[in-house]
């Protein structure tokens, strides 16, 4: 990937389009049967083998879970550090972002983000976003 | 089913050696087991090889053939690749092997070269034992996965970074003598307090270290053993594994790690005994948090109550059940797919005696916990001395 950082990289189904629908405002998840929550691309319930899944709207906030500021990167992130990735719970699903629109100082287990979609100053790839303003 | 017995164990040096291959680093381990086990190495009829990143590091797959060759086999040789636990995973099927009767001498082992990527591209590399979509492209590193765990642990159950710390120290200290080790000097908790923070509330001093090694064990049937008259007083009783979702986010728990407790119970049930029958373990330190959560996946602790454990004196070396007496992840170094046979190799030399912390041991049954990823994936094997 960093060889190619120039390329497009090709995109992946389910992935790309869960980041399309959070950027219009339309962030979905996949819910299975038994209500069980999973993200995108999947065929199969990974908590209980169900195949009907569909695609029901995420929350609009969720709440964070658990945090870190990250001070030493892989080569894709190296200009973007310090950064705080974080874990946020939608209900059904978590959600694992980058936090956005706090200072981290102010950033606590609990605070309240919504899913956005944001890039890496490093190559420009788009980045799952968690903002807290 | 035959019982399965360590002949012989061997270690490189655990440490920064970027000049030398995986291969070389490999011949010089099993070079060692076979001269500890004096097992010939035309009786050996397999090799379970454990490595993780060997096509970023060396540009090189298909490294059973090849470590087959470099230990001068003649054999059908499997890679194993389970991230952090490769090795571990190799040593459990190999043991399988040998109690069906598949094979009476197998040798399993690990090695990997991490020190000539540099720091990003081992970062990097490491990484990719997380969930590329969903962790890595949001900047997740290996460290910040476990300062996540780290996090929510401390949300859920209380703890502190001093606690953390007790536990480097503890690992620091038992590898003083271990002339395997990467780290042979002690720290303080004011060392590791006031280190730089790499994934807070994780710092330098709460990380293992970028290492180079291989580790090497030969494991033969109890008939083997008997009728070549090995002096092999230590044997594999029991053997799990267990397994979890990729990513942090799809797991049950943050701050508990389901995939060793099954392991650790598939283990103890395989060996007929109980956490309160271990009196010494080697677990999986990646990360100081990373003990906590091994300590309490192995049922030596409730949830919660594993924090404090080094802090109060339990898990060193002069403890109830000392824990990590190679100097574990943290200061022994992990060379990732070499660690889970490097366990076992701890473990056996501890409980035979020939270990310069052997005398710490208090007791005759042993436990290694081997974790891949973020404890997607875990080994658990029991190692007892035989009566
Ligand atoms: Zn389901």
């Amino acid at each position: 990937m960093s060889e190619n950082a120039d390329d497009e990289r090709v995109r992946d189904e389910g992935y790309d389009d869960l980041l399309d629908a959070i950027e219009s405002g339309e962030g979905f998840y996949i819910e299975c049967p038994e209500s069980h929550g999973s993200l995108p691309p999947r065929r199969v319930c990974p908590h209980c083998g169900a195949t009907e899944l569909e695609e029901v709207p995420l929350p609009e906030t969720g709440a964070i879970e658990t945090f870190t500021t990250v001070n030493v990167a892989s080569p894709e992130f190296a200009d973007d550090t310090p950064y705080v990735t974080a874990v946020a719970d939608f209900g059904a699903v978590r959600v694992t972002g980058q936090v956005r629109g706090i200072d981290p100082d102010g950033l606590e287990v609990g605070t309240e983000v919504t899913p956005d979609v944001g890039e890496s100053e490093t190559t420009g790839e788009r980045v799952l976003i968690l903002r807290a303003d | 089913m035959t019982g399965v017995r360590v002949a012989g164990v061997g270690l490189t040096h655990f440490g920064k050696h970027p000049e030398r291959t995986g291969r070389d680093l490999f011949a010089e381990a099993s070079n060692r087991a076979f001269a500890d086990a004096g097992v010939d190495r035309d009786d050996v009829e397999q090799l379970n090889y454990g490595n993780f990143m060997g096509e970023l590091s060396e540009h090189q797959g298909h490294q059973g053939p090849l470590m087959a060759e470099a230990a001068g086999l003649d054999v059908p040789a499997t890679r194993y690749e389970s991230a952090c636990a490769s090795s571990g995973v190799a040593v459990r099927e190999a043991v399988k092997d040998v109690r069906n009767g598949e094979v009476d001498v197998a040798l399993v082992g690990g090695a990997e070269r991490m020190n000539n990527l540099g720091t990003a591209g081992t970062t990097e590399a490491l990484a990719i034992a997380a969930d590329d979509l969903y962790e890595v492209r949001a900047g997740m590193t290996f460290p910040a996965a476990y300062a996540l765990m780290a996090r929510a642990y401390f949300d859920q159950y209380g703890g502190s970074k001093e606690e953390l710390a007790e536990i480097a120290v503890k690992n620091h200290d038992n590898a003083l003598d271990n002339e395997y080790a990467q780290f042979q000097s002690a720290i303080s908790v004011e060392d590791a307090l006031d280190a730089p923070m790499i994934a807070d509330p994780l710092g330098l001093y709460d990380a293992c270290p970028i290492t180079d090694g291989a580790s090497a064990v030969l494991l033969v049937s109890d008939e083997y053993a008997d009728e070549n008259g090995l002096d092999a007083p230590v044997s594999v009783t029991g053997t799990g594994q267990g397994g979890d979702k990729m990513a942090l986010q799809d797991r049950e728990y943050l701050a508990r790690t389901p995939a060793a407790e099954d392991a650790a119970e598939e283990a103890y049930d395989d060996a007929g005994i109980g956490p309160q029958d271990v009196s010494v373990a080697e677990v999986h330190d990646c990360f100081t948090i990373a003990e906590v959560l091994a300590l309490e996946a192995l049922d030596f602790y409730a949830p919660g109550e594993g924090i404090g454990a080094a802090a109060r004196g339990e898990t060193t070396r002069d403890g109830d059940r000392p824990v990590n007496l190679s100097g574990g992840l943290k200061a022994k170094g992990h060379p990732v797919g070499a660690t889970g046979t490097s366990q076992v190799v701890e473990m056996t030399r501890l409980l035979r005696g020939d270990h310069p912390n052997s005398d710490a041991v208090p007791g005759d049954v042993g436990v290694t916990h081997n974790a891949g990823g973020t404890v997607a994936s875990t080994t658990v094997h029991v190692l007892e001395v035989e009566e």
